[in-house]
């Protein structure tokens, strides 16, 4: 309604999660359909630009492949799609080789630069595939073998890290608990299916998530695993949290002091249950650790999404569009990761073990 | 504590157990109490915890009813009538054994009581001080608690001696102190009135230390002329600032590496790490290091240790001298720039900008932030009776950054507009723990209640694996009289002939700790942490920084 940009975050993760919106019927049916290429919108988020017209093998291109996989994060389609890019380079030297990954990496953080995993995960892959020093040794070809060997590793752990996660958080839900979840989270999903499969008997509360109205399809998948699921709508969290036992959020990048920062509404929801005493757990993947440090909610890039009210808004009426939050650390109490279950503090050890 | 305090007896002398304290000599001489150098203020005492009932002073009396405050204080003030010699220097070694033994004695306070008269008793005799014992003191129940501490741990001290970790000297030690005082150089005057709590740390009269090493300069051959201008300049308090002053006593100690001569028949390593200690302990007398310091002195010392048995005399000199031009360059100048470059990221057009007292990598920041064009205002906030920030406040407007200059009584009222506090370190503790100017913590409390998040800008060199609590154990004591003038009014002399008031204390604390609860995040060379990575930087690095 109104001409303002919407990020390429806000763009992506509508295509990712299909967001509802008020014609949620239609949409929530094409849905529940794998996607396969013959859904027209990805492309418009796609500036054109940042393809490098003069290579012939385009990292976009394969990112896009990758990342039309169901239950792909973008993060790992990216590191997929690096990985795709030692195997077609023609390089004949390392340091040509580390410039094309380099730019590679630099035209898919371009790609998005509101997305924390995918920044994240691009910066990590970096460092995971070059920094070995046995590389200096070899020659190119039973290095560059070497390297693709380190990428295929590091992809396939990131594609794992889901289940990993799931399977740590079991020992966290017991019987009879209430869960509130926000947002739509892959790996919350994926927790809660495992526990699900597992004949634990939980009941969760969903928020709605306006204005994407994620809960509304979390639920859809809950209820298809015959899981006890509620909707709540966002401002009534307050009012329910007396009867939640835990809260359960995904996160779209975990930063350098320990906090997340998360779809809208995150921030509130943590406020809320710390108030009340209530553990708030987070599950990340580890390819999601940025090194990022928000001193508060102003010091990031603002994903920007458009927000329907149902009705016109006056013109003059300033409408918050960000798309997301800033959670700090001393609100959140564990982190469930691939690497393992982590206080928030640990995040900055990890992180500074990786990059250092 | 509580349960130590009921098996004492009226009339025991007390001895202070909390903390840092070593007790040494165990009984209490009538003529002692009449010291005039430490004589408590019973008075002072009352009024000042607000006790009605007028007492003669005796600790042991009305022990339920005392806070433990109190009770700590009353102990404090025993054991200040215990002593009567002034307390002398410190030495390196002297400070690791009294910190350790008032850890053992701290445990073995209630085991043991028989078996120890005779080494209190010598203990006596080695001060000389056995003569005047009244006989009822004498028989004190107490003297044998105190001792026992002594007796029971000697043994088990050579043992541990490795474990633990290395103790500072407590000036209130009187036996390490009188070692200590044997083979200190610079021997200025004590100052005679101490404030409570902080009997451990140095005081001295202003001023003496100044000339007692003037008059020394041509009988001191064991203090190389650098090392003795840097020591003067220290105590005269020319060089201030971490780095500065850590950058000048690397200086002096590569003078100093580049004269040296080895010894006849002796062992480089061995030689040149005895001079590089009296040194030091000589820096240490002039000032008290600090921990950026001591972190350097480890360093040169672990590049003597680790130098090639095959080196020429010339070759191992030369490679200490440049291993300290690459600490001085990594470690603290581009340190510094790297510094910048994060902090500079997290400032924004439109903020405003508080700092306090002087830090030259926040000056750099903002200098920075200017240059490529960041609009943004600064506050300056500054305290008596340094007044560092005018320094900093005048560079800035010469360079047109819009400033703004308060004292540190406003920061209250001045924090509601402000976006970013940027504050500088003398040190970074493993616990968080940020260890700077005194002040610093009232404002990052006060910018905390304000929900502004505190940037403390520190160098990973001055990270230190210690952990602090609070501001009492570790801290420095500048002069007292300088918060006793008020500058630019000559009229305001109420407090000038402050010394020779018995029940007048002045405390001119130097640095204070800020807890980690305060600290959003901790710019440093390694990236932006927050302050609970400080421990994992120190592990990490701790080979790195010794390389």
């Amino acid at each position: 309604m109104e001409n303002r940009k919407t990020s390429a975050y806000y763009e992506n993760r509508a295509v990712q999660f299909g967001v509802v919106s008020t014609d949620w019927l239609a949409q929530a049916q094409s849905a529940t359909v794998p996607r396969t290429p013959s859904s027209p919108p990805p492309s418009p988020p796609l500036p054109p630009s940042h393809t490098d017209a003069d290579e012939p093998f385009s990292v976009i291109q394969e990112f896009d492949t990758w990342r039309k996989h169901p239950d792909l994060a973008e993060a790992v389609a990216a590191i997929r799609a690096l990985a795709a890019v030692i195997r077609s380079s023609k390089a004949t030297t390392m340091m040509q080789l580390e410039i094309q990954l380099k730019s590679a990496s630099d035209s898919l953080k371009c790609w998005d630069t509101t997305s924390i995993s995918l920044t994240a995960a691009c910066d990590l892959f970096m460092r995971y595939v070059t920094r070995t020093s046995a590389l200096e040794y070899e020659d190119f070809n039973s290095a560059k073998s070497r390297l693709l060997e380190r990428a295929d590793k590091f992809g396939e752990i990131s594609f794992k890290a889901r289940e990993i996660i799931a399977m740590l958080s079991q020992d966290f839900i017991f019987d009879g608990c209430t869960i509130l979840v926000h947002g739509f989270s892959r790996v919350v999903l994926q927790i809660l299916k495992l526990a699900a499969q597992n004949n634990k008997l939980f009941r969760v509360l969903c928020t709605e998530g306006r204005p994407d109205r994620t809960g509304l399809r979390f639920s859809n998948e809950l209820a298809k695993l015959d899981v006890a699921v509620k909707l709540v709508i966002d401002s009534a969290v307050a009012y329910t949290m007396d009867e939640v036992d835990m809260v359960f959020v995904g996160a779209d990048g975990v930063v350098e002091s320990g906090g997340i920062i998360n779809m809208m509404g995150t921030y509130q929801i943590a406020m809320v249950a710390k108030s009340m005493n209530k553990p708030v757990y987070v599950a990340a993947e580890s390819y999601k650790f940025a090194r990022f440090y928000p001193l508060d909610q102003k010091d990031l890039a603002p994903a920007l999404r458009p927000v329907d009210f149902g009705v016109p808004v006056p013109s003059k009426v300033e409408v918050e569009c960000s798309a997301r939050d800033y959670t700090p650390p001393q609100y959140l109490t564990l982190l469930f990761t691939d690497l393992g279950v982590l206080t928030p503090s640990v995040v900055s050890d990890e992180l500074i073990q990786l990059y250092l | 504590m509580d349960s130590t305090r009921v098996s004492h007896n009226l009339g025991d002398p007390k001895i202070r157990q909390v903390g840092f304290f070593v007790p040494e000599s165990s009984t209490t001489d009538s003529h002692k109490i009449l010291s005039p150098s430490h004589l408590p203020v019973p008075e002072m005492q009352n009024s000042v915890h607000g006790q009605v009932t007028s007492r003669s002073y005796d600790p042991s009396e009305n022990r339920n009813l005392e806070t433990g405050i109190e009770k700590r204080e009353d102990e404090e003030i025993e054991v200040i009538k215990s002593r009567s010699k002034p307390l002398k220097e410190k030495t390196t070694k002297a400070e690791r054994r009294a910190l350790q033994e008032a850890q053992r004695a701290a445990k073995a306070a209630s085991s043991n009581v028989e078996g120890s008269k005779a080494v209190a008793g010598t203990g006596r005799a080695a001060l000389g001080k056995s003569t005047k014992q009244s006989s009822q003191k004498k028989a004190g129940p107490s003297s044998p608690v105190a001792a026992d501490k002594k007796a029971g741990d000697r043994p088990l001290d050579k043992d541990r001696k490795k474990d633990a970790p290395h103790p500072r000297l407590q000036f209130d030690d009187e036996s390490r102190m009188e070692r200590a005082r044997r083979r200190a150089v610079v021997n200025p005057t004590e100052s005679r009135t101490r404030v409570e709590l902080f009997q451990h740390l140095p005081q001295y009269e202003h001023g003496t230390k100044l000339s007692s090493l003037e008059s020394k300069f041509f009988h001191l051959d064991l203090v190389h002329p650098s090392v003795f201008e840097v020591g003067l300049r220290y105590s005269a308090g020319e060089i201030s600032g971490g780095n500065a002053r850590c950058i000048a006593m690397l200086r002096a100690l590569q003078d100093a590496i580049r004269d040296y001569c080895t010894d006849h028949e002796k062992a480089l390593v061995r030689n040149l790490t005895a001079k590089i200690n009296s040194y030091v302990s000589f820096f240490a007398e002039c000032r008290p290091l600090s921990m950026s310091m001591g972190n350097a002195i480890r360093f040169v010392k672990s590049r003597i240790v680790n130098l090639s048995l095959n080196y020429s005399e010339f070759e191992a000199k030369t490679t200490l001298c440049s291993d300290i031009d690459r600490f001085i360059n990594e470690k603290i100048i581009l340190a510094d720039k790297v510094i910048v470059r994060h902090a500079f990221t997290k400032i924004k057009d439109g903020d405003v900008l508080l700092t306090y007292g002087l830090s030259c990598v926040v000056e750099m920041i903002l200098l920075y932030a200017h240059e490529l064009g960041k609009k943004f205002r600064v506050v300056v906030v500054d305290s008596q009776p340094r007044l560092e920030g005018q320094a900093l406040l005048r560079r800035l407007v010469a360079k047109g950054l819009s400033c703004t200059y308060t004292h540190i009584n406003a920061v209250s009222y001045i924090m509601h507009e402000v976006t970013r506090v940027l504050l500088g370190a003398s040190a970074v503790l493993s616990n968080g723990t940020v260890y700077s100017r005194v002040g610093t913590s009232c404002v990052a409390m006060v910018a905390h209640a304000f929900r502004v998040p505190v940037l403390i800008c520190c160098e990973a060199y001055k990270f230190h694996e210690r952990v602090l609590l609070d501001s009492i154990c570790s801290n420095e004591l500048g002069d007292p009289d300088a918060i006793a003038r008020v500058p630019g009014r000559i009229d305001v002399n109420y407090l000038d002939n402050w010394a020779s008031e018995d029940n007048l204390r002045l405390l001119n604390l130097m640095y204070d700790a800020t807890p980690s609860d305060y600290v959003s995040v901790i710019v440093t060379d390694y990236g932006m942490l927050p302050p609970t990575s400080v421990p994992v930087i120190v592990r990490e690095y701790r080979e790195h920084l010794l390389m």
